[in-house]
């Protein structure tokens, strides 16, 4: 452990409370209150911040825009746009860039209103054209939730999955999500019907959206946004709280290749560059915040990470193995209640940091006595088709 | 929101998409079409100026015989395109063409979409339109 860097640190974070802002609060506004509140945790001040990280979602001149807003003059801006994974990218950027003494203080920031805006994230039909591979795929009218759904086909068919097994994944972030107040009003806002813990049976028994991938599957559609701010080792030791720091961080890309397998994500070339700069093996880790945009995601990736073997996985979750209260038997599941049951504003990866930065912290709703190393895995953009993965770990002293 | 008067339109490829542009031409006469560099051999799918593997440009232009075997597949059940909403239930799938291109399509020809199996023997069935056809897929056979 004495060989893992010491460069830069996780030291605010800020989950924006509200899951449906009722159109009265732009994505903007979000961003900016959100760094307020992040800035106030770590206990620093506007001033300080001289590198912005942005996805993008405010459209072209991002890295311009954001800055004007903000109504900051950073010495690095970052403007890396690769889905619910940006924000994986940003954080292992900000630590290049900070140990490269580019920058000190970096803000990390996403805001959405993908609820207010009715936007069917979910079960839409892509646009085409734009892209060659759209203009090639979309005349299908392939959703979203069929894009993942295909990727659970073929692993049940290869490995003999089945929705039981995927159903653990959702019935065990939800276990979560009623221990934490925020996750618990987000689904009274967005109007969930039987706001309680979920059975296997529950999850397997609710309407099939596209096959094999039921409603319970499916993350929700909030509105949200939160702030992470990122400080170099000096400044990190004299701020609020404990120093979250970054020790490792992995990126990957996975498409369409004719003859190739589904059921590998990019995560398995994410995952070991990750552990491998860290110096950590996953056996040692105790909480994972991965991407959940739905069960079979987390599945896949589990084992794309290296908790299990590839095929493995749905054995492996079985009998609530992900649960916050079993850390003997692994890492601890998104235990703000994930995507599926907390926050899915479109790009999650955040909250993905935030909740781990918490646990390290010892702040969580469902807290893992004594957590001190975690995983943050962004899967950005389509599980079955293109892809985007940012693995970061996390520690603390 | 009015009611149309016409009937929901499946949404159809742009014939100016410079990379694609010369497959979707190709289906005026029913050609399911995939590239092969001629440097190093590799198959190219989906269409482009370039080949993945060697950057070369010296891609020639093949016919698939159209058929192929489902490589994996969902039964849609909702979606919110007025077309696609309209053919609800209906099965997409990624077909693996014999020739080695994997493309995305739909299996059309089923009572019950959700009888489709993944290693479905499948052929193209076209789908005519004004300037180009759509490749959709049947199956050819009971699945083993």
């Amino acid at each position: 452990m004495s060989a893992q860097a010491r460069d830069a640190a996780i030291v605010g974070i800020h989950e924006y409370p509200s899951r449906d802002v009722a159109g009265l609060v732009s994505p903007l506004q979000i961003k900016a209150a959100s760094a307020a509140q992040a800035l106030a945790d770590a206990g620093l001040g506007w001033q300080d911040v001289d590198a912005i990280y942005d996805a993008g979602e405010g459209g072209g001149m991002a890295g311009l825009n954001i800055a004007e807003y903000f109504g900051l003059k950073p010495n690095v801006i970052d403007t890396t746009s690769v889905g619910g994974s940006s924000y994986e990218y940003h954080a292992a950027h900000a630590r290049r860039d900070i140990a490269a003494g580019k920058a000190r203080v970096a803000l990390l920031t996403y805001g959405s209103t993908a609820h207010s805006n009715a936007q069917a994230i979910g079960v839409g039909g892509r646009g085409g054209g734009a892209h060659p591979a759209d203009n090639m795929e979309s005349f299908s009218g392939m959703t979203l939730v069929a894009n993942y759904a295909m990727v659970a086909r073929r692993h049940m068919h290869e490995y003999g999955t089945t929705s039981r097994q995927l159903a653990e994944i959702s019935t065990a972030t939800r276990a979560h999500a009623m221990r934490n107040p925020q996750a618990v009003k987000a689904m009274e806002d967005l109007e969930f019907l039987d706001i309680r813990e979920t059975t296997l049976d529950d999850v397997v028994n609710s309407r099939m959206i596209a096959d094999p991938l039921h409603l319970l599957e499916c993350c929700m559609i909030s509105d949200g946004g939160g702030a992470v701010v990122i400080a170099a080792a000096d400044v990190a030791r004299d701020c609020r709280n404990t120093p979250v720091w970054i020790l490792g961080s992995g990126e990957a890309t996975k498409y369409t290749e004719n003859g190739g397998d589904i059921t590998t994500s990019a995560a398995a070339q994410s995952g070991p560059s990750a552990f491998a700069e860290a110096g950590v093996a996953p056996a040692e880790i105790d909480i994972a915040m991965i991407y959940d945009s739905f069960s079979i995601t987390v599945l896949a990736l589990l084992e794309d990470l290296g908790f299990c073997g590839k095929g493995e996985g749905g054995a492996w979750v079985e009998g609530g193995r992900l649960r916050f209260d079993r850390p003997q038997d692994g890492p601890a599941l998104n235990t703000d209640g994930g995507g599926l049951s907390s926050n899915h504003p479109g790009m999650r990866g955040i909250f993905l940091l935030i909740e781990a930065v918490r646990q390290l912290r010892g702040e969580s709703c469902s807290q893992v006595s004594g957590a001190r190393l975690a995983i943050a895995h962004g899967n950005g953009g389509m599980l079955g088709s293109r892809h985007c993965a940012g693995s970061v770990i996390l520690g603390r002293d | 929101m009015s009611e149309s008067p016409l009937p929901p339109k499946r949404p159809l490829p742009k014939l100016t998409e410079a990379d694609t542009a010369e497959f979707w031409k190709r289906t005026r006469d029913q050609q399911l079409s995939y590239q092969q560099c001629s440097d190093c051999d590799e198959i190219v799918f989906y269409p482009r100026h370039h080949c993945t593997h060697c950057l070369g440009n010296n891609l020639e232009w093949r016919t698939a015989s159209g058929k192929g075997t489902v490589y994996t597949f969902s039964v849609i059940r909702q979606s919110y395109h007025p077309f696609f909403r309209s053919r609800l239930p209906y099965a997409v799938a990624w077909i693996d063409l014999e020739e080695g291109p994997r493309i995305l399509s739909n299996v059309v020809g089923l009572a019950d979409p959700a009888t489709l199996e993944i290693g479905q023997s499948v052929e193209v069935e076209w789908e005519p339109h004004e300037e180009l056809s759509i490749p959709l897929f049947k199956p050819v056979s009971a699945p083993v």
